[in-house]
C-alpha cells in the first residue's frame, strides 16, 4: 500500500504550477476588461504597426509606417483629412475613433515569422494594442494573423499577396484590402494574349516558397487556360542572389516567354539577369521573346532600374491613378513626404481608416462587432473604385491593375505606366476554391 | 554537351568572385592568422564606392521645366549633372555611363584605407585571442558596416549599371559550332571573369617577383624567423591587410552590373568564401583560387533543371555537399598546408 506524503512546500509548488498552467491560455488577455482584448478604457485608443523596418524590405516598411502615421493624424482631425474627404462611409469626424484619440505603437517583423509574431505579441500584451496591422510578406502576414486570432484583436494585413492569407489560412479576426495571386493572374492573362498571343510557351522561375508557389499556380492557369503551354516551372532558392545558372538554359527549353514568380530582392536579381543575357533581344519560334513579372511593387522596380521597361506586371494600387480617391492621398502624402506613395503605403494607409470606419460604425471596438462591420462592407473613394470586403474570407474585391515597365520615365517614382484596369467581375472567384476554415471570432478576455 | 559548356561558363563568373574574396581572406589568414568574418562586408563596401562614384558624377541641379509636371501637378523639377554642365552633355554623358569602371580608380585608395584602419583600429588587438573571439568581434563589424551603408543608401538594391558597349550578350555557341541562341553569355560577365584573372595573377606576381611579397611569403611560413631578422613584418602585414581589402573591394565594384548592390550583398558571399577557403585548404592562396572556380561551377551545375529533377534540393546544398566530402578525404582541404589550423 502506497503512502501519500502532503507537505506544505510540495502543496504549494504543485499549486503554483498548476496555477501557472491554468493561467496560460489567457495570458494574451491578461488586459482584457469589458469583455474583450485591451478594450481602451481612457481618453485613448492604441494601435500597433508592424512593419519590417529592419532586413531587406525596410524601405517598404518605412513607406507603410508613413502611410500609417498620416493616417494616425488624418483620424485626429490633423492635415487635410485624406481620403476621409473621398471615402464614400461619412462615419468618421476627424475627432479620433469613439471620440478617443488615436495613439500607436510600432514593431519590427524582420520580414521574419518569429519576430512578426514576437513584436505582435508584445504590442498587444505590453501596449495594449486594440488592432494589429503591416507587414511586407505573406509569411509574416499569416503568421502574425493566427496570433491575433488567439489573442483577439483584430489583424488587418498589409502588403501579402499569397492566395493563403485569406485562404487556407484565412481567420475570423483578420482582413486584406491588398489584391493576391488568383487577381493577378486573372488580370494579367487576357492582357499578355492580346499582347503576345494566345500561342506562346512559357517558362516559370518561381521562389520557393509559400507565395511563389500560388503565384505559380495562379499564372499557369490563368495562361494555360488561354492556350499557353508551360514548359518548365523551376523553384530557385529565396536565398538566390545571382540567377544566371537558372536564366542560362531558358533559350534552349524551347520557351518563347519568362514568367518570374520572383518578389523584392529576387526579382530585382533575376529581372536584371534575364535582361543581361539579352534574353528580350533575342527571337523564339518566330516570336520575340518576352518576361512577365507577376507582382510589381514600384520600390521593387527601382532596383532593377531600365531593365523593367516594357515588361507586364500587376499591381494592388498606383500613384498615378486619376480617381478622386487616388489624387486626395497622392496629395495629402506627397505634400507631407515629398514623394509619392508606393502601394504598400496605400493598402496600409486603407486598412487603419478601413478599422477606423468599422469601429465608429459598430459604435464599439469588440472585435467581433468590428469584425461584423467590415464582413460585405461596400465602399468607394479610397483610390480602387467600388471595393467590397467579401464576408465568407475577408479578402477585399476590387478592380486590378495591370501595369508595363516605362519606356521613358519622366522621374525616379515614374517608373511604372497603368495599361489596363481590370474590372472587379474578371478577377473574383469563389470563396471556397482555396479551402480553410474562417473559424469564429475571438474577442479575447 | 552545350548544357555543360553553359553552366561551366556561368560557373567561371560565380566562381571569380568566389575566388576574389577567398584569395583576399586567404591572404589575411595566412598573413596575420586572422580569421576575418568582415571580409563580405569589404566586398559589399566595394561595391558601394561604385555606387558613391556614380553619385558623385551624376551630382545636380534643378531646372524647372515648365511644360512638364510632376506627381503633385506642380512644374517638373528637372536634375541636371554638373557634369553636363563641365565636359558637356555628350561627354558628360559617356563619363556617366563608365561609372563602374572608373570606380576602379576611385576603390583602390578607398579599400585600402579602409582596410589599414580596420587592422590598425580594432583587429590587431585580437591576433593573440582565440579564433572564436576573432570570428565574433568580425562578424559583429561585418553587422555594423552594413547598417552604416544601410542608413545612407537604405535597403533596396540600387541599380548601377555597366557601360552601354558592355550591355547585352554575345552567342558563345556559334563561335564554336552550335546553333544560334543555345549557348549565349553577357559581355560583362566575361569582362568579369578577365578581371578576376588579371587581379589574381597581379597578386601571386606580387608576392612571388617582388622583394615585399617575398618578405611576406616568408612571414607566412615562419613569422618569427623573420622579426630576428630585424623586419618589421607587422608593418607588412597590416599592407597585406590593406591589399586583401582593396582585392574584395575591387571584386565588388566590378560586380554590380551583375546584381544591383544592397546591403546585405557582403553576407550573402561571406559564408560560401569561407566554404570555398576551406575547400581550398586554410591559408593556401591557389587552394583558395581553384576551390572558387570548383565550387562556382558545380553550383551551377546543381541548379540545372534536370540535375533538381533527379535530385530535388541539390542546389541548395551542394557547396557544403562537396566541403564535407572534400574534408572527409582531404581534411587539410585541396591544397592546405600542413600546420594551418592544426594544433
Amino acid at each position: 500500500m502506497s503512502k501519500l506524503n502532503l507537505t506544505r512546500r510540495g502543496v504549494i509548488q504543485t499549486g503554483a504550477v498548476a496555477g501557472a498552467g491554468l493561467a496560460l491560455p489567457t495570458y494574451l488577455s491578461a488586459a482584457g476588461h469589458e469583455g474583450f482584448t485591451n478594450a481602451p478604457t481612457g481618453s485613448t485608443v492604441t494601435f500597433g504597426f508592424n512593419v519590417p523596418q529592419t532586413g531587406a524590405y525596410a524601405d517598404e516598411g518605412a513607406d507603410e509606417l508613413r502611410a500609417y502615421e498620416l493616417a494616425v493624424e488624418h483620424l485626429n482631425g490633423g492635415g487635410d483629412g485624406g481620403l476621409m474627404n473621398t471615402f464614400s462611409s461619412k462615419a468618421l469626424e476627424g475627432t479620433g475613433i469613439l471620440g478617443k484619440k488615436v495613439e500607436y505603437v510600432t514593431g519590427d517583423t524582420q520580414t521574419k515569422s518569429d519576430a512578426a509574431r514576437a513584436s505582435a505579441k508584445s504590442m498587444i500584451e505590453k501596449d495594449g494594442a486594440v488592432m494589429i496591422t503591416g507587414g511586407s510578406s505573406s509569411g509574416v502576414a499569416v503568421a502574425v494573423q493566427a496570433l491575433c486570432q488567439e489573442a483577439g484583436v483584430i489583424f488587418m494585413a498589409g502588403l501579402t499577396h499569397s492566395n493563403d492569407t485569406t485562404g487556407k489560412d484565412k481567420k475570423a479576426n483578420g482582413f486584406r484590402h491588398f489584391f493576391n495571386s488568383y487577381m493577378s493572374g486573372a488580370a494579367l492573362a487576357p492582357i499578355l494574349g492580346k499582347n503576345y498571343g494566345t500561342d506562346r510557351k512559357a517558362y516559370h522561375l518561381t521562389a520557393d516558397y509559400n507565395w511563389g508557389y500560388t503565384t505559380e499556380e495562379a499564372v499557369r492557369t490563368s495562361t494555360e487556360a488561354m492556350g499557353w503551354e508551360t514548359v518548365a516551372a523551376v523553384k530557385t532558392p529565396l536565398t538566390q542572389t545571382d540567377f544566371s545558372s537558372y536564366i542560362a538554359p531558358v533559350l534552349q527549353s524551347g520557351a518563347d516567354v519568362l514568367v518570374l514568380n520572383h518578389y523584392g530582392g529576387n526579382m530585382v536579381n533575376s529581372l536584371t539577369n534575364a535582361v543581361q543575357f539579352g534574353l528580350r533581344e533575342k527571337q523564339v519560334n518566330g516570336k520575340n521573346f518576352e518576361i512577365v513579372v507577376p507582382l510589381y511593387s514600384r520600390l521593387m522596380a527601382k532596383g532593377a532600374g531600365a531593365n523593367v521597361k516594357g515588361i507586364f506586371g500587376s499591381t494592388n494600387w498606383h500613384w498615378s491613378l486619376q480617381d478622386e480617391g487616388s489624387k486626395q492621398f497622392v496629395k495629402s502624402f506627397g505634400e507631407k513626404y515629398g514623394f509619392p506613395p508606393s502601394q504598400a503605403a496605400h493598402t496600409c494607409y486603407v486598412q487603419a481608416m478601413l478599422y477606423a470606419d468599422a469601429v465608429q460604425r459598430a459604435g464599439s471596438f469588440n472585435p467581433c462587432a468590428v469584425a461584423e462591420a467590415l464582413e460585405d462592407f461596400e465602399f468607394d473613394g479610397m483610390g480602387n473604385g467600388k471595393t467590397l470586403y467579401r464576408a465568407e474570407d475577408h479578402q477585399c474585391f476590387k478592380d486590378v491593375l495591370v501595369v508595363k515597365g516605362k519606356e521613358n520615365p519622366t522621374s525616379e517614382f515614374d517608373l511604372l505606366e497603368i495599361v489596363e484596369v481590370t474590372p472587379v467581375g474578371q478577377v473574383t472567384y469563389d470563396a471556397s476554391i482555396f479551402g480553410g476554415e474562417l473559424g469564429t471570432c475571438n474577442p479575447g478576455a | 554537351m552545350d548544357a555543360l559548356i553553359l553552366q561551366i561558363l556561368n560557373g567561371l563568373d560565380k566562381g571569380s568572385a568566389y575566388a576574389l574574396i577567398a584569395l583576399g581572406l586567404t591572404l589575411i589568414f595566412g598573413t596575420l592568422g586572422v580569421v576575418n568574418f568582415a571580409h563580405g562586408a569589404l566586398f559589399m563596401i566595394g561595391a558601394f564606392c561604385a555606387v558613391t562614384l556614380n553619385r558623385i558624377l551624376t551630382l545636380s541641379h534643378t531646372v524647372i521645366d515648365e511644360t512638364r509636371t510632376d506627381f503633385l501637378g506642380k512644374p517638373l523639377q528637372v536634375d541636371v549633372p554638373y557634369v553636363y554642365d563641365i565636359f558637356g552633355e555628350s561627354a558628360g554623358n559617356a563619363i556617366i555611363d563608365w561609372s563602374v569602371p572608373l570606380a576602379i580608380l576611385f576603390a583602390i585608395p578607398v579599400m585600402i584605407a579602409v582596410g589599414v584602419i580596420m587592422e590598425r583600429g580594432l583587429i590587431k588587438h585580437f591576433y593573440k585571442r582565440p579564433h572564436a573571439d576573432q570570428i565574433l568581434v568580425t562578424f559583429g563589424l561585418a553587422i555594423v558596416l552594413q547598417e552604416i551603408i544601410k542608413y545612407f543608401y537604405g535597403a533596396n538594391p540600387i541599380p548601377t549599371p555597366a557601360p552601354e558597349a558592355f550591355k547585352g550578350s554575345f552567342d558563345f555557341g556559334t563561335m564554336i559550332g552550335f546553333d544560334p541562341n543555345i549557348i549565349i553569355y553577357p559581355y560583362w560577365r566575361l569582362v568579369y571573369f578577365c578581371f578576376a584573372v588579371v587581379i589574381i595573377g597581379a597578386v601571386f606576381a606580387f608576392l612571388q617577383f617582388t622583394t615585399f611579397g617575398m618578405v611576406v611569403r616568408a612571414g607566412m611560413a615562419d613569422r618569427e624567423t623573420v622579426g630576428l631578422l630585424g623586419i618589421n613584418i607587422d608593418r607588412r602585414f597590416t599592407i597585406m591587410f590593406g591589399l586583401a581589402a582593396a582585392v574584395a573591394g575591387l571584386a565588388g565594384v566590378m560586380y554590380v552590373p551583375i546584381n544591383p548592390p544592397n546591403y546585405h550583398m557582403g553576407m550573402d558571399f561571406l559564408v560560401l568564401s569561407f566554404v570555398v577557403v576551406v575547400v581550398g585548404g586554410m591559408g593556401s592562396l591557389p587552394g583558395a583560387v581553384l576551390a572558387g572556380f570548383l565550387l562556382g561551377i558545380l553550383e551551377s551545375f546543381a541548379s540545372m533543371r534536370e540535375v533538381i529533377d533527379f535530385i530535388p534540393g541539390i542546389n541548395q546544398v551542394i557547396i557544403y555537399l562537396v566541403a564535407i566530402i572534400i574534408l572527409l578525404t582531404r581534411p587539410r582541404g585541396l591544397m592546405g598546408r600542413k600546420g594551418v589550423m592544426e594544433d
